[in-house]
């Protein structure tokens, strides 16, 4: 078999093994799900008056808000479930089952890939439901063609790709699931510091660079302009160098961490 | 060279300034059996992670499988099979999973997969249980379906760190039973233990590791006569028949606080009959009497004990 072919065939095995895995515990994925969908009701309807008001435009009618604020969640949703990723690759590391997959002839990088790829899947279901919140509670994009549909989510899987492998070598640094979990509480925090809930403008001059240049903005910024027709600028350049960065980086950190010997 | 399934000169590995092996040297025919024997934290399993691959070895040259592991571990592994010492199975999903998982892992056709899964799982006796999580299952269950696991890809040399440690008597029989079965295919294994026991039972040729170096290596008889200390143990519970037997009887140590006599002996039914003649003879008759052959237990204190052979050594009564 071709290395290329090896490759493919040990991944898509260890795909099917984390896809079991995930199936058969979803309780871990689901309550990842809950932030998010918590967040998105509680700005929404409780604090969605106030809200509303502050970006201007919004009137006693909540969709201006919503619209503006569903975009940033769908991008939380995946920081969300690549804490997963770091718990549950930190999980399997301290598992026996690792230490044979090292010692079988199989691909080196196919245990990760798997992982990665798992991963992926469930961000873009979990992204697929929040979305599904979203649409119940009055979200609809403006003026969004199949061409802008087609590249929003390709934005999402590329930021999903690159938080998840960054995601991975989190949770093979992370000597328990605990520890994991604490490692990648940034992922997380990131959405909040970013323009998900406010515009920038609406933050203090000293931190608003700081929540424009970090990962989460642009992208929320490109994707709002893909959904909402506002303008990307050069938020869709940044969320692209920021999103192949960040995977090239996870990418190339976790393989290192991996191939090493095991902790 | 060809016919060692294993091979190792001058392994030598370190954690920071911790010398865990330190220059072992390790011949492995094809075929049988060797066990590494020594006590907890001598490196056994160090050698076992290094030669299968899982971690690299400071220096040293090895070959498994007739492949170098520095330059081909690939090849190395696509010649092992590993059972390490913490259960090297996947708890989340079930043995039958677990089985189809290895199949997959060595390429093997989905309808062949399937039927060397439940070729194994008939044969380590585990239909039964083939549909619920390996977490439910107990530990000799656990151990069984890490073996049949390890069998899957039909390895030609397999290591076992620990097979038996934390089994009940009657798992670790099986466990034995289980692990002649696999040399009469020809198959090679590599299998550490901590009991001595089970080194005499199982393997060919035993290697005592100690502090890092083999302390000692060979078969289990050969083993057997590096330590010298055979001998008769006469003991008595009249202090007067002791006393006269003592001062009758020529070449041997008394023991006064204990009633006893040692007479240096081989242990074979020779040596015994011309001992029984001399206590005729000489119309001496002990209370009780021993034979004490060294067995692996003195060799191994002898060879690991920091204070050499321990003062009592245990006594075997035929």
């Amino acid at each position: 078999m071709s290395a290329l072919g090896l490759a493919l065939r040990d991944s898509s095995t260890m795909l099917r093994r984390n896809l079991l895995h995930a199936r058969r515990y979803p309780s871990l994925t689901l309550n990842l799900l809950l932030t998010p969908i918590m967040l998105l009701l509680l700005f929404v309807y409780i604090f969605g008056d106030t809200m509303s008001a502050g970006i201007g435009g919004g009137g006693p009618d909540r969709s201006a808000y919503i619209a503006f604020v569903v975009p940033g969640l769908l991008l939380m949703t995946i920081g969300s479930t690549t804490i997963g990723t770091a718990v549950s690759v930190s999980n399997d590391m301290t598992e026996g089952i690792i230490a044979r997959f090292r010692t079988m002839a199989i691909h080196r990088g196919s245990v990760l890939i798997g992982h990665v790829v798992g991963s992926v899947l469930q961000a873009v279901i979990s992204v697929v439901l929040v979305g599904a919140v979203g649409v119940a509670i009055g979200f609809r994009s403006s003026g969004a063609g199949v061409l802008e549909w087609l590249a929003a989510f390709g934005l999402l899987v590329l930021f999903a790709t690159a938080l998840t492998w960054v995601a991975v070598g989190m949770g093979l640094v992370s000597p328990n699931a605990e520890a994991a979990g604490n490692n990648a509480m940034p992922l997380i925090l990131l959405p909040l510091l970013s323009s998900t809930f406010v515009p920038l403008d609406a933050m203090p001059g000293w931190f608003r660079p700081i929540a424009e240049y970090q990962p989460f903005t642009p992208a929320i910024e490109t994707l709002r302009g893909l959904l909402l027709g506002t303008g990307i600028g050069h938020n869709g350049w940044l969320a692209l160098a920021w999103c192949l960065g960040l995977a090239v980086l996870g990418y190339f950190w976790s393989t290192s961490k991996f191939n090493g010997d095991p902790r | 060279m060809t016919d060692l399934a294993i091979a190792a000169h001058g392994l030598r590995k370190s954690y920071g300034d911790k010398t865990v092996l330190d220059g072992v040297d390790l011949a492995v025919p094809e075929g049988t059996i060797f066990s590494l024997l020594g006590p907890n934290g001598a490196g056994k399993t160090t050698a076992v992670k290094i030669l299968s691959t899982l971690i690299t070895a400071d220096a040293g040259v090895l070959r498994v499988g007739g492949h170098d592991l520095a330059t081909d571990p690939q090849a190395v592994r696509a010649a092992i099979g590993v059972t390490g010492q913490f259960s090297a199975v996947d708890g989340l999903i079930t043995g039958e999973e677990n089985m189809l998982l290895m199949a997959d892992l060595h390429h093997l056709p989905r309808r062949e997969g399937r039927r060397v899964a439940a070729e194994l799982l008939e044969r380590f006796d585990l239909t039964d249980a083939a549909k619920r999580p390996a977490s439910t299952y107990s530990g000799g269950m656990k151990r069984r379906l890490d073996i049949a696991m390890t069998l899957v890809g039909d390895p030609r040399i397999i290591f076992l760190d620990e097979p038996t440690t934390g089994l009940d008597p009657r798992a670790r029989h099986n466990m034995w039973q289980i692990i002649r079965e696999l040399v009469t295919g020809g198959v090679t294994v590599f299998l550490t233990t901590q009991y001595l026991e089970e080194a005499d039972e199982l393997a060919d040729r035993i290697a005592v590791l100690h502090d890092g170096t083999i302390a000692a290596e060979g078969s289990a008889d050969e083993l057997k006569r590096l330590i010298p200390g055979g001998h008769v143990r006469l003991r008595f519970t009249d202090p007067a028949a002791y006393r006269h037997a003592a001062a009758t009887l020529r070449g041997v140590t008394p023991d006064d606080e204990a009633l006893a006599l040692r007479i240096p002996s081989d242990g074979s039914q020779r040596d015994l009959r011309s001992i029984l003649d001399r206590l005729d003879a000489a119309g001496i008759e002990a209370d009780e009497l021993t034979v004490h052959t060294p067995d692996l237990d003195d060799v191994f204190f002898a060879l690991t004990g920091p204070a050499g052979i321990p003062d009592q050594p245990k006594e075997t009564t035929r």
